[in-house]
């Protein structure tokens, strides 16, 4: 398995696509950290980068590098290996050449420039963002037979998490207004990855303290070791669960 | 030695494969042969553990292949169409093919790679080959580790003439040696100097399956092409 | 003041003798500071030297200056009132006085002024006291350089550190308060200066003031306090070169401003509070020249204010620069420097040339739904944000700066 890692590691790191997204991810934090006048304005900027064009990014190419892979894949199952380890093979070797673009796109200008743990922080929930929809991706291309509608299915995906879920849950709030909804919106905050992310961030900078009493429901719960830590269970279980679930029908697939 | 016993497989509500049963021997070069969408593809498929089928079983050697990997071991594929990552050389396509199956060097088969002349382009990157060359490398990966089984999926549709007789005179070397190939071919002229036996599939059923002096025999037919038409109109 | 002096005079002349000095120490013949007072007659000194003094309440009430000498002990063994000045013209400096009585339906002090006049409280440690320094109709009295600590973590819900209740001119300066219920409470307190304190980690409100006017209070420092600071009900309150940090929570304010009428807010620093201003029924306040700097709300402006004049203010790094409920707006908003406005000053005369509406569509959102302050910051948010500024229809289009400045104009007059 770790054979394979690596070889697809080093086709996609000579992606073209790939290449230009670090140097684009590069080329922003750079300006960011080297214009900004503020360390929390950069780090919500860049928190912005991170919970908008990494998952879009994540999915969409994790989608098509995918299915341009089918015959390779097809080959591959004829090997004598087992197909968990050909899926997860792919899988490792996507994230990690993702994961590998944003270090050096973000990671490293940042934690060179800025030592807060808050950056620390957001570059770790920007590799877990990029770790879960590459997941969300390969569940939904093991899914779909056809290419326009599996890449479709991504853009929709990356819609829902961003924009749509939002949408719905601002509704949710302004429709059950008479009713106390801090508890509630700790849930809705952790159903979706990119709302979970950004509010772990904002806690940390700050901004945190200053959201009145629903922020201060958020600290009791998400700034506690516990709430920390079940806040990255969840995330985890983010990519876990679609993973599990795209190995399982992967498994039974006819190809 | 492959044995498939009434396998039936649909896709949908499609039937695609009609409880066939086939019994291939070592030694032997099979012809799969029948109009598109008889199942020649699915059937192959299931045979590379890429179909799971509804019904019935397929045994190599004597074992029921059905959830098993490793038997595969003994298996080279030649898809119809074989496509590669972009960024990689041909050297580590070769290189991860043998990562995954590690059998010491001198037990592989190399005579294609230098039939083909493939060590002097080994550094050029898939996405730049033809697809001929791709045909090339997908041929020389299905003989590399010396299987038993060779499966060759449409093998000569993209070949030039030279480099199609280079694998044809290798598929005769190879069954002479005792080993079994399995091939699909539309183009029926190449095949007959090429195989032993016939199997002639439609709508999923396995219409006969004969050896090729049998079939010139019962239809008076010295060509392959003639042969198969003769069957077809008396259908 | 004339009849203090001359008070002290004639009573100098009764006795035909200077003021003498009276000595308390433990274990000698004088070791009740009690009995020191009994004895003592007007404009003696009382001496006390180093010890712990349980003295079961004690009540100095005669005009007199009681001095503690390295810091002496007056231990109220949580039952009593530690000290009670009845008399006029008392001075009490240099002790340490701790472990009042704590009781629920009466208010015990550390050290209690009833009914006085001239009186200074000065240099004296409080701690663990129920109230710290509680003034009930007294007059032109002065407590300065006191440090008061109560037991806020304790289970005893503590009291006041300085409690001033129907007073008049007194002074309260140079103090440090903490975990008390409020640092500073006045109620009907009049004329009187609050300045150089520092009020931090107290349960409630670091200042608490009702119903008191023309008052001043200046150059102090209010931090970490559980509500912040309040001013209600009052007129021609003067607030200046303040600072106000860290006051976060729900219910958390730099300056909760209700009912004020003619005051002024200037030079004062508001930073990292949930909210650095809540106006609410406020008239003619001027607030002007401070500086807000990563606070949530920097203002929250209820509706029902009028004729304020917010001004040559200057706004950093807040979440929301200006809140408010209504869309009727009475104020004036113009001068102030915003870090958010995009806009260009074509004229060069320092003001921005396109109006800036500091109120952003989110702030109204949150001001409705609280709960929505989950989604701050979404990809949404920020779309819906982008697009008012574009085609402003739910903020309200009076509430303006006119002439935003360009740059930031205040010069650190800051405690």
């Amino acid at each position: 398995m770790k054979k394979i890692v690596k070889y697809v590691l080093l086709d996609i790191l000579r992606n073209k696509i790939l290449i230009s997204y670090t140097l684009l991810l590069f080329a922003i934090t750079m300006t960011m950290l080297l214009l900004g006048d503020n360390e929390t304005k950069v780090l919500l900027s860049l928190l912005n980068i991170v919970l908008i064009v990494l998952p879009l990014v994540s999915i969409i190419f994790s989608t098509i590098y995918y299915y341009n892979s089918v015959e390779f894949i097809e080959l591959l199952v004829c090997q004598p290996i087992r197909r968990t380890s050909i899926l997860l093979s792919i899988y490792a070797g996507l994230t990690l050449s993702l994961l590998i673009a944003f270090a050096i796109g973000v990671g490293l200008p940042l934690l060179l420039m800025d030592h807060s743990s808050t950056a620390a922080l957001l570059v770790m929930i920007g590799c877990l963002l990029t770790v879960i929809f590459a997941a969300l991706a390969i569940l939904g291309s093991v899914r779909m037979r056809d290419k326009t509608r599996g890449i479709g299915m991504a853009i929709l995906a990356w819609f829902y998490f961003s924009l749509l879920y939002d949408g719905l849950v601002l509704f949710l709030l302004f429709q059950f207004s008479d009713y106390p909804l801090e508890k509630p919106s700790i849930v809705l905050g952790a159903l979706n990855p990119i709302d979970l992310a950004r509010i772990m961030l904002l806690l940390r900078l700050d901004s945190s303290a200053m959201m009145g009493y629903t922020g201060a429901v958020f600290q009791e719960f998400f700034g506690s070791a516990g709430g920390t830590l079940l806040a990255f269970g969840l995330l985890l279980l983010w990519t876990m669960v679609p993973l599990w679930a795209a190995l399982r029908r992967f498994n039974h697939k006819d190809l | 030695m492959i044995e498939f016993s009434h396998l039936s497989k649909k896709f949908g509500k499609l039937p695609v494969l009609d409880d066939v049963s086939l019994h291939l021997t070592n030694g032997k070069s099979i012809a799969l042969i029948g109009p598109n969408g008889s199942g020649k593809t699915t059937l192959i498929k299931c045979l590379l553990g890429m179909v799971v089928p509804d019904n019935g079983t397929i045994t190599v050697d004597g074992s029921d292949i059905y959830g098993d990997w490793s038997y595969r071991a003994g298996l080279g594929y030649m898809p119809q169409i074989g496509r590669y990552p972009d960024n990689m050389t041909i050297a580590q396509v070769f290189g991860m093919m043998k990562d995954i199956r590690h059998i010491p060097d001198q037990q592989l088969d190399e005579d294609l790679i230098r039939a083909y002349k493939l060590p002097a382009i080994y550094d050029k990157r898939m996405r730049t080959l033809s697809g001929g060359t791709r045909q090339k490398v997908s041929a020389c990966l299905a003989f590399l580790f010396d299987p038993a089984v060779i499966v060759l999926d449409e093998p000569t549709a993209g070949l030039d003439p030279v480099s199609a007789g280079i694998l044809t005179d290798k598929i005769i070397a190879e069954t002479q040696k005792g080993k079994l190939a399995l091939i699909t071919s539309h183009i029926l002229s190449e095949l007959d100097d090429l195989v032993d036996e016939v199997v002639y599939l439609q709508d999923g059923r396995v219409k006969f399956h004969k050896s090729l002096p049998q079939l010139r025999a019962d239809t008076g037919e010295h060509k392959l092409v003639r042969a198969i038409a003769h069957v077809m109109e008396n259908a | 003041m004339e009849r203090f002096v001359s008070i002290i005079l004639s009573l100098s002349l009764a006795f035909g003798a200077a003021a003498r000095t009276l000595t308390v120490r433990p274990y000698s013949s004088m070791s009740s500071v009690a009995g020191a007072i009994r004895s003592a007659l007007a404009g003696d000194t009382v001496l006390v030297y180093p010890g712990v003094y349980y003295e079961k309440g004690l009540i100095v009430d005669k005009p007199i200056l009681l001095k503690g000498v390295s810091h002496p002990v007056l231990d109220g063994e949580h039952r009593y009132e530690v000290v009670t000045i009845k008399s006029n013209g008392v001075t009490m400096e240099g002790f340490v006085i701790r472990h009042s009585g704590y009781s629920g339906w009466n208010d015990l002090a550390g050290i209690r002024l009833t009914a006085v006049k001239h009186v200074v409280i000065r240099n004296n440690e409080l701690d663990d006291t129920f109230f710290g320094l509680y003034c009930q109709n007294s007059d032109s009295c002065v407590l300065s350089n006191n440090i008061l600590h109560s037991r806020a973590d304790s289970s005893a819900q503590p009291g006041n550190g300085i409690h001033c209740w129907h007073c008049t001119a007194m002074q309260i300066l140079n103090n440090t308060i903490t975990r008390h219920r409020d640092g500073i409470y006045f109620e009907f307190v009049t004329g009187s200066l609050i300045r150089g304190n520092k009020s931090f980690y107290n349960v409630r409100y670091g200042l608490h003031f009702m119903f008191s006017h023309n008052d001043r209070y200046m150059a102090n420092i209010f931090d970490h306090n559980e509500a912040g600071v309040s001013v209600m009900f009052s007129h021609g309150v003067d607030m200046q070169d303040n600072l106000f940090a860290d006051n976060q929570g729900g219910g958390a304010y730099g300056i909760l401003l209700k009912e004020i009428t003619d005051s002024r807010v200037t030079g004062s620093r508001f930073q990292h509070n949930t909210v650095a201003i809540y106006m609410e029924g406020t008239t003619r306040v001027r607030i002007e020249k401070n500086t807000f700097r990563d606070n949530g709300w920097a203002i929250r402006i209820q509706a029902s204010c009028s004729a304020d004049t917010i001004c040559r203010n200057d706004f950093f790094g807040n979440t929301f620069d200006v809140a408010t409920n209504g869309s009727l707006v009475l104020n004036n908003f113009d001068r102030n420097y915003w870090d958010k406005y995009e806009g260009y000053d074509l004229n060069r005369d320092g003001y921005g040339d396109v109006p800036y509406h500091p109120v952003s569509l989110y702030a109204m959102v949150a001001e409705k739904n609280p709960a929505a302050m989950l989604l701050y910051h979404s990809f949404m948010v920020d779309l819906l944000d982008r697009t008012e500024k574009v085609a402003p229809g739910v903020t309200p289009a009076d509430l303006v700066d006119h002439f935003p400045a360009m740059k930031p104009g205040i010069i650190n007059s800051n405690p």
